[in-house]
């Protein structure tokens, strides 16, 4: 096993002793707790009054939007990271290449911009 | 099967990688493999979109750790952010804006289920041919993972058009939602 | 850059070897609870003294105990599962929420020599490592998949509960911190340019040869990963996730007993993880100067808990000088003024490293670099402001239809 995948295995096995860690402190809690259920008490809270209605509102389309942009910077952000680390090589070809994707993508955020998207009433 | 055939498949003998035995990574690979197996059925069996999403998410987390296991850690940590972190995400806002997908819904295109298993079987098969077309010989080098500096080379030499095509096809999909949010 | 591994996984495995991984991770998570419960006391004594309060006194000497009997009274609370919850994944919930603010803190190098260049190698049991957990080569970016799956815990969290407030905590929640998650990465960008790498080791190796980041990148990104951090860890005065006034308890209202301990130690957690990210990333990390050569291996963890502390402090600043923020002025910061500063400076830094690299003179490229960014930034605000003054008018013009559809919009 290379020393790539025991580092890797390092941070699966960190991430399996805080799963582990968290389980026992459910365990613990659930051995320790009273557990005295009535149909009252499980009633969700709405303000001191029986809740009304559906729990279920439709979110506003602007939550799908914002959304949509977060895609469109996340994929940008993954091309830059890389780039970033290797610019001194790709000199001004990288440069304006990155340039003209990062103004591509721009153009979409002004675009919400301008139609008023981006705008919270 | 004959014992040589047994014991290579148990001990992970792999003729890909010039016969080395690699026991470790193939339990691994395994558990993973299965793992995505399930999840991916019981997505497309649940009846909650949200679940369906969740199950989703199992399977990108698993192809995410098969790359990591491949030695592609840059694409195996892009899965996890680009795939779990946005576009599930951006699924479970476009869950949101449905009315009432709160707990089981049973009619989950319950009446189209034999041609969307069609599909799905041509896509596996279209995707098979072209996998194994293309990689039937590849040889899997182990012993150096695939920097991010490679990963970065490679886009700005060979996929340069594609890497900006992106970012038109990514533009287009945004103006469409806003055309399609603004209802104009 | 040599990309250097941690020596002691490089060479064959054996029993030193792993032992030393289990020491280093059993310190790392007793470190990160024992922090956790002094963080929260810290806040709470710290917030006091800015009230004019005195804040928790009777658990122990100044109540520095009192986290710990808050956290053996949630132990000792009924848990409740609402019935209109969605059993399965309520129960998940804080699990997704918890388990990346644990891992996120192994890839920050807490200690080790990175004076006068040292490569932050310490000596233990005769082995030579790191002072991390695991230094993977693509360190930041795990950091970053890991917030964006910290989004998970909030968003199903509210969803599962069964109830309103809930609900609508957890969509504007997430909301907020996928829209600061990438001003943040665009942030961290900048330092990439600089350090050519994304281990956290290498980065904090690439400071400490040169000068720290936060000069190196000039302020601005900075600036921002402290605005947009804030705003990701849901911290005031970004806490619109639990703006008790409009929200209840946001996200976590339904939860009680240990689960809900649960999502407040990773609230801490996170603030923990996020200073420490930021230290490693702008302020040289463990750097520091060696005062003392006999117990030189102690200046390093010195110097990070110190600027680790600065940032924590900090945090609870904010929290006592600032008002919350409304949703729509949180979303302007975010999308308006960090993600183009962020992607502006990011282009201005690339500009003069290739500038530099082909040596042309630094000042002229310089000052054309701010123009165009200045020109290009006017010209935004000179597109923005015809376009509302366009939108005033047309609202003007259709004042009562425009009433009747706003009214019909429904708001989340």
């Amino acid at each position: 096993m290379s020393d790539y995948l025991r580092n890797w295995l390092t941070l699966v096995v960190f991430g399996g002793v805080a799963v582990l860690l968290v389980g026992a402190f459910l365990g613990l809690g659930s051995l320790v707790r009273p557990s005295r259920q009535t149909s009252q008490k499980a009633v969700v809270y709405e303000s001191g009054v029986d809740p009304q209605g559906d729990m279920w509102s439709q979110s506003n389309i602007r939550y799908y939007v914002f959304a949509l942009m977060f895609v469109l910077f996340d994929v940008e952000a993954v091309f830059i990271f890389p780039w970033a680390t290797r610019l001194e090589v790709y000199d001004v070809f990288g440069l304006v290449e990155m340039a003209i994707f990062i103004f591509i993508l721009a153009l979409g955020l002004f675009y919400a911009w301008r139609k008023g998207l981006l705008r919270w009433i | 099967m004959s014992t040589p055939a047994i014991f290579a498949a148990v001990t992970g003998f792999d003729p890909l990688t010039g016969g080395e035995f690699l026991v470790a990574q193939n339990i691994a690979f395994a558990i993973m493999a299965i793992t995505m197996l399930v999840s991916a059925v019981r997505m497309v069996t649940t009846g909650n979109v949200v679940h369906a999403a969740l199950y989703l998410v199992i399977v990108l987390a698993g192809a995410a750790g098969i790359f990591i296991l491949l030695g592609a850690e840059f694409v195996g940590v892009t899965q996890v952010l680009v795939y779990i972190g946005a576009i599930v995400v951006l699924f479970l806002f476009g869950i949101m804006l449905t009315k009432g997908s709160f707990g089981a819904d049973d009619g989950v295109g319950g009446e189209r289920r034999g041609i969307a298993a069609m599909v799905g079987a041509l896509v596996l098969a279209v995707m098979a041919a072209a996998l194994l077309d293309t990689f039937r010989d590849a040889e899997l080098s182990r012993a150096e993972p695939s920097l991010t500096a490679d990963v970065a080379d490679l886009i700005f030499s060979r996929y340069i058009v594609p890497f900006e095509a992106i970012s038109v096809l990514l533009l287009a999909a945004l103006i469409g939602a806003i055309v399609v949010a603004r209802g104009d | 850059m040599i990309l250097a591994a941690d020596p002691l996984l490089v060479d064959g495995i054996d029993l030193t070897v792993v032992l030393i991984v289990l020491l280093k991770a059993g310190v790392a998570f007793a470190l990160l609870l024992v922090a956790v419960m002094l963080v929260i006391w810290f806040e709470r004594k710290l917030i006091s003294d800015m009230q004019n309060r005195i804040g928790p006194a009777l658990a122990g000497p100044w109540g520095i105990l009192q986290t710990l009997a808050d956290g053996i009274k949630l132990f000792f609370k009924e848990d409740l599962l609402p019935t209109r919850a969605d059993r399965v994944v309520f129960r998940l919930a804080p699990y997704l929420s918890i388990i990346p603010a644990f891992v996120a803190f192994a890839i920050v190098p807490v200690g080790g020599d990175f004076s006068d260049g040292g490569d932050g190698t310490v000596s233990m049991f005769g082995r030579s490592t790191f002072l991390q957990v695991a230094d993977p080569p693509v360190g930041v970016l795990f950091f970053l998949a890991l917030s964006a799956v910290a989004v998970y815990g909030v968003m199903l969290a509210g969803w599962s509960s069964g109830s309103k407030y809930p609900l609508l905590g957890s969509v504007r929640a997430s909301a907020q911190m996928i829209s600061y998650e990438a001003a943040l990465g665009l942030a961290i960008a900048t330092v990439f340019l600089s350090s050519g790498s994304l281990s956290t080791h290498d980065i904090v190796v690439g400071q400490s040869a040169t000068t720290w980041n936060v000069l190196a990148t000039g302020i601005v990104p900075f600036g921002i990963f402290l605005i947009a951090g804030t705003a990701e860890l849901n911290r005031p005065p970004f806490d619109l996730v639990e703006a008790e006034q409009e929200l209840v308890g946001g996200f976590h209202t339904e939860y009680s007993s240990i689960r809900f301990a649960l999502f407040f130690l990773s609230e801490f957690m996170n603030m923990i993880t996020m200073s420490a990210i930021a230290v490693t990333l702008f302020l040289g990390g463990p750097a520091g100067p060696i005062v003392t050569q006999r117990v030189a291996w102690v200046w390093p963890l010195f110097w990070f808990f110190l600027k680790v502390m600065a940032f924590l402090f900090t945090f609870v600043w904010l929290r006592a000088t600032l008002p919350r923020f409304r949703y729509d002025q949180l979303m302007d910061l975010g999308w308006k003024v960090l993600i183009p500063a962020a992607l502006g400076w990011f282009l201005l830094i690339a500009t003069l490293d290739v500038a530099a690299d082909l040596g042309w003179p630094t000042i002229p490229v310089v000052i054309v670099g701010v123009l165009v960014l200045w020109g290009g930034a006017s010209l935004l605000s000179g597109a923005v402001r015809k376009a509302q003054a366009e939108r005033l008018e047309e609202a003007d013009r259709g004042a009562d239809e425009t009433a009747g559809s706003a009214s019909g919009l429904g708001e989340a």
